[in-house]
């Protein structure tokens, strides 16, 4: 032991810096892209059930099937070895580099976020305005894939999925605003301090509409269903990466899973508390699991990746206009009334409480109506 | 809180254009008119509250960025009077094609605020801010027309040259800073006259940079490109705004920054204005005369009328920057009542800008061809008109500077620019008329018309008062 | 020592995408280098403790203003062999105009000019130094006024934007989503009870 820590001292102190935060980097990417492989078969597994078939249940490993989970491998395996057409007039410098554009910054944002107390590769002050700044940039991949292709579909895709980003950015900007105004910090790790005190010292409840736009702009924003008209089949075959094949296509389809977690993981760490227990200040905290740590945030994070997937099983997909108009008549208004309440909950905080039980109220009416309405009767469909 | 009581004024204006733009989205079309009117209230509260906030002493707000003063406030009063008379003359003018937006009014009143913010800024932050502000407007309203093919060339000469020109005083301002060490117009003058700065070098170039910059916004040659062009592409209605306000704000403009901020560097600028000033006159008035669209007559006798504006500033003195503020606003209600006239002879889809459109005018209406004969006169300097007083006290604090050469390649220049004034008088007067038919302006913008010539006339007869309110405006800023 | 080396990678990629931006012939390439000048500008504004600023020009001009920008480029066909007419012609005027230019720059603005050894060099801040923070406290108290000023530009430049480029189309149908939203089922259905009719076709013919 004695050994390697004098090896260790032995460096240079720039090649030690550059060595641990590589190993940092790899313990984040490392486990990342592993999710993002399974998050794939999860979802052909769930969306599966919930339309009553099975998934894929038979690639498994050593001859046993073991529930499909060789599935991700198997794809990637096949994806690794077909041929990456590139299509004549296509600009092949672009064509390129346009899936990494798309991947490179769904990584990069992961640097600032802390995965418990201890743990985040970068602790920045300005941390939020970094996330913000990273995922501005993915839409650079979707852009050049459109342009550099050639077609006229990748590019009509591009277009809309270009504008649709850019569009709920506004959104999303404006509720991480909130939520900075609410910490009073830019630092994620204070931000996740600020919310301590079990379920109900969470952000969700005093700003849960900020909350609710926030995660919805997420699913616009990475080009989800049901706002996937980006890649709306009947209408432009597949959007912006409609002319890829092999790893390329593969690295598109990682960035989108990859930002599908990166926005399940924000989600996580702004408004549920990220590594914090829900029973922090009570005495199940003290239970082994029920204290604070990295399970609770993967847990979170589940819960956001499994709301994805229930989306796209659930909801048929948005017009293209019906999207513009939600982003910029709905979400944009909404942000910016709340903004002006929280401003003045932050200047006078019992009204911090007030919005707190509103968010509560809120919740809770919503699921008595939902409940109340489903065991009447299903109501709008006209019995035969 | 004292700051913000000092700016009510500017407050009450931001406040009321953002009522406006949210009242006119909600109008229907039949109701247009309220947003017209709304505007004009907005414009008479706001000058009589700059009247009431008069300060007895200059008072300094928001840490140094504006300061509220004689001057300031004198022509803060006379811009909103002058955009309200701008406004009612454009009414008619844009129902008849069919542009009479609610628009067009908020610029306006972004306009105005945006004189203001000039007029009364202490720091060159301000200062520049207050110009993108105004500039932004004017290029948007004159843009507005988007059917005529003119007023799209203008907009987008406009808004080149006047980026250019931004560009220009950035630099100067960005030299200015690193000279000194402060954007606060103050500071800088105490900085200049401590005499710390052994080597001026960077001063003088940032300050010609400045002046280059101020000049192109005046509109003074070799700078004055765009202004004949845009004069003659917007349409008369946003003309006249353009004509007559902002000329105010420039003066201003150039006053806050060289003479409260660079007083110390006078024997550098001096020698710049004489050149503007000279070549301005020369140009305006020789080329005018060449011209056979009144517009764009006028847009060079507004050259040369800045050829003039500056006179006053370059003597030094404080009571020839008090005719130079004198000129700037005799100017502004000259040049008005001048684009007034042809909105008032201009009917739906025709633009009575050429030379020819007056002729005769006598024979159509004696009444308003006497008080287009009041604007010329006055703008060719003849007395008694109040266009003669202006020249004249601008002149006479020539002379007292020592400069009587100076003097009298003005009165040379002034000579040869009567002509042009003198033939539109002839052509209404001694030709017959090509259209007879009479005016069918309405009656609201005949008597704006004719307030404006009467104030020309009036102002002529006794310009004691306001010149003695120019120099007590100075004398308290 | 590595700041220096940073410093210099990054400002070698800058120059190098500057010139880049106003020598390759295609418009869409030409952005896409102005983004990757951003980028390195940022990194620089980073070195000199300016993380704020660095990191909103990445949010503003790559991720928002450019991105608008390329759109724009990519739907104009721009025909930069035209507008590169004449260019061979005048660049040897134009050259000799920017190096005048710029030897006349140098001979005035020296740094020497602005007393630079007055000025000590500045001390790195200590690393909980937030230049938001500083940042924000400057620009809510001695710049309200400015940044107030700011704030009025930019709602007329939107005012002027929209009232330059909107025309309202009335031979155009729109929907109207809050009508469609609060349609009830009384309004598209209603049943009826009526008596059966006799089935006439099978009676008549087959």
């Amino acid at each position: 032991m004695e050994f390697f820590t004098d090896m260790w001292m032995a460096l240079p102190e720039g090649l030690r810096a550059v060595l641990a935060a590589s190993t940092k980097i790899m313990m984040v990417v490392g486990p990342l892209m592993l999710a993002v492989a399974y998050v794939t078969l999860a979802e052909r597994k769930i969306i599966g059930r919930i339309q009553v078939r099975i998934g894929p249940n038979r690639v498994g490993f050593f001859g046993h099937s073991l529930w499909g989970l060789g599935q991700p491998i198997a794809d990637a395996v096949k994806l690794l070895f077909k041929e990456i057409v590139l299509p004549s007039g296509a600009n092949r410098v672009l064509f390129l580099i346009a899936p990494m554009l798309s991947l490179g910054p769904a990584l990069a944002a992961w640097a600032v976020l802390p995965l418990n107390a201890e743990f985040v590769i970068a602790d920045i002050n300005a941390g939020l305005l970094y996330i913000l700044a990273m995922t501005s940039i993915g839409v650079y991949g979707v852009i050049v894939a459109g342009w550099a292709s050639n077609s006229k579909y990748a590019f009509l895709g591009a277009m809309r999925s270009a504008a649709q980003i850019v569009s709920y950015e506004i959104a999303m900007g404006f509720a991480l605003v909130v939520v900075l105004m609410a910490a009073g910090s830019l630092n994620i790790r204070d931000i996740v301090l600020a919310q301590e005190g079990g379920v109900l010292g969470w952000f969700w409840a005093p700003l849960l509409p900020m909350f609710l736009v926030y995660f919805i702009s997420g699913v616009a924003e990475t080009n989800r269903a049901p706002f996937d008209v980006a890649e709306g089949e009947s209408e432009i075959v597949a959007g912006f990466h409609v002319d890829y094949s092999g790893m390329a296509f593969a690295v598109f389809f990682l960035a989108e899973y990859a930002n599908m977690i990166l926005i399940a993981a924000l989600a996580a760490i702004l408004f549920l508390g990220g590594w914090l227990s829900p029973f922090e200040g009570t005495a199940l905290a003290s239970l082994p699991l029920l204290g604070n740590g990295i399970h609770w945030l993967l847990l979170k994070i589940a819960l956001f990746v499994f709301l994805y997937l229930w989306f796209r099983a659930t909801f048929p997909r948005y017009r293209y206009d019906q999207i513009m108009r939600l982003g910029w008549k709905v979400f944009i208004p909404v942000t910016l009334v709340w903004l002006v309440v929280v401003g003045v909950a932050v200047m006078y905080p019992p009204l911090w409480d007030w919005l707190t039980g509103f968010g509560l109220l809120a919740v809770a009416l919503t699921l008595l109506l939902v409940v109340f309405r489903g065991a009447v009767k299903p109501s709008g469909v006209i019995m035969p | 809180m004292t700051d913000f009581v000092a700016i009510t004024p500017e407050l009450f204006l931001l406040t009321m254009a953002c009522v406006v733009l949210i009242v006119d989205a909600f109008l229907p079309e039949a109701y247009r008119a309220v947003t017209y009117q709304l505007a004009l209230m907005t414009l008479v509260i706001t000058g009589g509250l700059t009247v009431a906030l008069y300060p007895a002493e200059p008072q300094v707000v928001f840490h140094g960025a504006a300061v509220v003063d004689g001057m300031g406030s004198v022509l803060k009063a006379f811009i909103a009077g002058i955009a309200f008379f701008a406004f009612t003359y454009s009414k008619d003018y844009l129902r008849e094609r069919n542009v009479f937006k609610g628009e067009y009014y908020v610029l306006g009143l972004f306009a105005v605020l945006g004189m203001m913010i000039m007029v009364s800024a202490h720091s060159l932050l301000t200062i520049y801010l207050g110009l993108e502000l105004l500039s932004l407007c004017l290029y948007a309203m004159v843009a507005m027309h988007r059917d005529s093919a003119d007023a799209s060339e203008a907009a987008m000469k406009y808004f080149v040259l006047g980026a250019l020109a931004s560009g220009m005083l950035l630099y100067g301002i960005s030299m200015i800073y690193g000279g000194t060490g402060t954007v606060d117009l103050g500071e800088i003058a105490a900085v200049v006259a401590s005499g710390d700065i052994v080597d001026d070098t960077v001063l003088v170039f940032g300050l010609v940079f400045l002046v280059v910059g101020l000049a192109f916004k005046l509109g003074a040659v070799p700078f004055h490109m765009w202004l004949p062009d845009v004069y003659h592409g917007a349409p008369t209605a946003v003309t006249l705004f353009i004509g007559s306000a902002p000329k105010m704000a420039a003066f201003a403009m150039v006053m806050r920054v060289l003479v409260d901020g660079l007083e110390g560097l006078q024997a550098d600028w001096q020698a710049m204005l004489v050149i503007l000033s000279i070549l301005s006159m020369a140009v305006g008035n020789v080329i005018a005369i060449a011209q056979t669209n009144l517009k764009r007559m006028f847009a060079y006798s507004t050259i040369a009328h800045v050829g003039f504006l500056i006179l006053g500033v370059l003597s030094g003195t404080e009571a020839g920057y008090a005719a130079s503020m004198f000129y700037a606003i005799v100017y502004a209600i000259m040049s008005l009542g001048g684009f007034g006239m042809i909105v008032l002879l201009s009917r739906g889809g025709f633009e009575a800008d050429r030379l020819e459109d007056f002729k005769g005018l006598n024979e159509r209406s004696p009444w308003f061809a006497f008080i287009m004969m009041v604007f010329l006169f006055s703008m060719a300097g003849v007395p008694p008109f109040v266009g003669f007083w202006a020249k004249w006290s601008v002149l006479r604090e020539v002379v007292a500077a020592d400069m009587v050469w100076l003097a009298v390649v003005a009165v040379v220049f002034s000579i040869i620019g009567a002509f042009y004034y003198l033939r539109v008088v002839k052509l209404m007067y001694f030709d017959k008329p090509e259209d007879a038919s009479p005016i069918t302006a309405g009656g609201d913008l005949q008597a704006a018309v004719s307030i404006n010539g009467l104030a020309v006339l009036g102002l002529g007869l006794f310009p004691g008062a306001l010149l003695t309110l120019c120099v007590a405006a100075l004398a308290a800023s | 020592m590595s700041q220096l080396v940073i410093f210099f990678v990054f400002a070698a990629i800058m120059v190098f995408a500057g010139v880049m931006v106003i020598t390759v012939r295609n418009a869409v390439h030409s952005a896409l280098f102005l983004v990757l000048a951003f980028f390195s500008s940022a990194a620089i504004w980073l070195l000199m403790e300016a993380e704020f600023l660095a990191i909103v020009l990445v949010l503003v001009y790559v991720g928002a203003v450019m991105v608008l920008f390329l759109f724009v480029v990519m739907m104009l066909d721009v025909n930069t062999a035209r507008l590169k007419e004449g260019f061979i012609r005048y660049l040897p005027v134009g050259l000799l105009v920017a190096v005048l230019i710029a030897f006349q720059l140098i001979m005035v603005v020296g740094g020497e000019r602005f007393g630079l050894e007055d000025y000590p060099k500045p001390v790195p801040k200590a690393a909980d130094y937030s230049n938001t923070e500083a940042l924000g406290a400057v620009l809510y108290t001695e710049y309200l006024f400015a940044f107030e000023v700011a704030a009025v530009i930019l709602l007329v430049a939107i005012v002027a934007a929209i009232s330059l480029t909107m025309r309202r189309r009335n031979t155009v149908k729109t929907q109207k989503p809050e009508m469609q939203v609060a349609v009830r089922r009384e309004d598209r259905i209603r049943i009826v009870s009526m008596a059966s009719e006799p089935r006439n076709g099978r009676e008549d013919g087959s």
